[in-house]
């Protein structure tokens, strides 16, 4: 009986309430972590930048998030000559709609009736921060990073995406300057759907590739 | 016909961006990118040459073999000029 504490006797590791105590997830800082904060701290003390500048840089990439992208295909599911030049530029065609993105280098990919797109960063981590913001910590895992090249339809399947055979899958690893967005296929049924509630369809993981937009 | 390339097998070390597991394999130039400041200098701070950047298109046969999933699917990587040999 964990939850009775007529007799005040508590077991060894657990709490109060007699549940055991989670251990805390706290770990020392890693090499390049102290690092880290001896630069800033250093470029703070020599006057270079402000403890204020870097608030602002966080809360401009805190800022940044899956809408943006939602907010682009949904353009393209409804204005053919915007769709054209995303997949011409992806990086234009988003500054275009007043985001900004810095110097971001993006491709559009798009999925048709027989093709689907998934994108990694086999080597580290990239992925387009500067429009969807920060990636999902499973993109960067060793797991999904090695899965996703070798076995797409496996690692898809996970995610509830099962493809049909004939749909050819293309990989898109993220090696060097580019950064890759996936323009899914616009669901059935949205026909009469406005620009705003279409962006609503799109979810990260349909701009990653594992996932689909909703239905609606 | 597109260009074939193969990405040369090297080993240097240091800070490199083509893909070990691609190395040695045969693919086509998917597209142009453009040129871009050289990763191996610029990950040391040094003064970056640029260098011509390619999307090379793989078919997961190439790299895996028989072990491919589905060896039809294929596999797009940006790869540096200098580490490309045409066909």
């Amino acid at each position: 009986m964990p939850h009775d504490h007529h007799d005040h006797f508590h077991h060894e590791g657990l709490s109060p309430s007699g549940h055991p105590y989670r251990s805390d997830n706290d770990e020392p800082l890693s090499y390049w972590q102290c690092m880290e904060i001896a630069v800033r701290e250093l470029l703070i003390e020599k006057g270079q930048i402000t403890p204020a500048e870097i608030a602002v840089q966080i809360d401009a990439m805190d800022a940044r998030s899956p809408a943006n992208g939602a907010a682009v295909v949904a353009r393209a599911w409804v204005d053919p000559a915007f769709k054209q030049r995303l997949l011409d530029n992806a990086g234009d065609a988003s500054r275009e709609m007043g985001f900004d993105i810095g110097p971001l280098n993006l491709i559009a990919v798009e999925n048709t009736a027989d093709t689907h797109n998934l994108i990694v960063c086999t080597l580290c981590s990239c992925y387009p921060r500067n429009l969807l913001g920060l990636p999902p910590d499973w993109y960067k895992t060793r797991e999904y990073r090695s899965r996703a090249v070798r076995e797409p339809r496996a690692v898809l399947r996970e995610f509830g995406v099962d493809l049909p055979a004939g749909t050819t899958v293309r990989v898109h690893d993220s090696t060097a300057d580019m950064r890759y967005i996936v323009l899914p296929a616009r669901p059935n049924g949205t026909d009469s759907m406005t620009e705003t509630e279409l962006a609503s369809l799109v979810t990260r993981d349909s701009m990653i590739g594992t996932g689909l937009p909703r239905q609606p | 016909m597109a260009d074939r390339v193969r990405v040369k097998s090297m080993m240097p070390p240091g800070h490199v961006r083509a893909p070990a597991y691609l190395r040695g394999k045969t693919g086509y130039i998917e597209r142009p990118l453009g040129a871009f400041g050289n990763p191996e200098q610029l990950a040391y701070g040094l003064k970056a040459d640029k260098k011509p950047l390619y999307r090379v298109r793989f078919t997961m046969a190439e790299i895996w073999g028989d072990d491919a999933e589905n060896p039809s699917d294929t596999l797009d990587a940006e790869i540096y000029d200098h580490w490309l040999e045409r066909l």
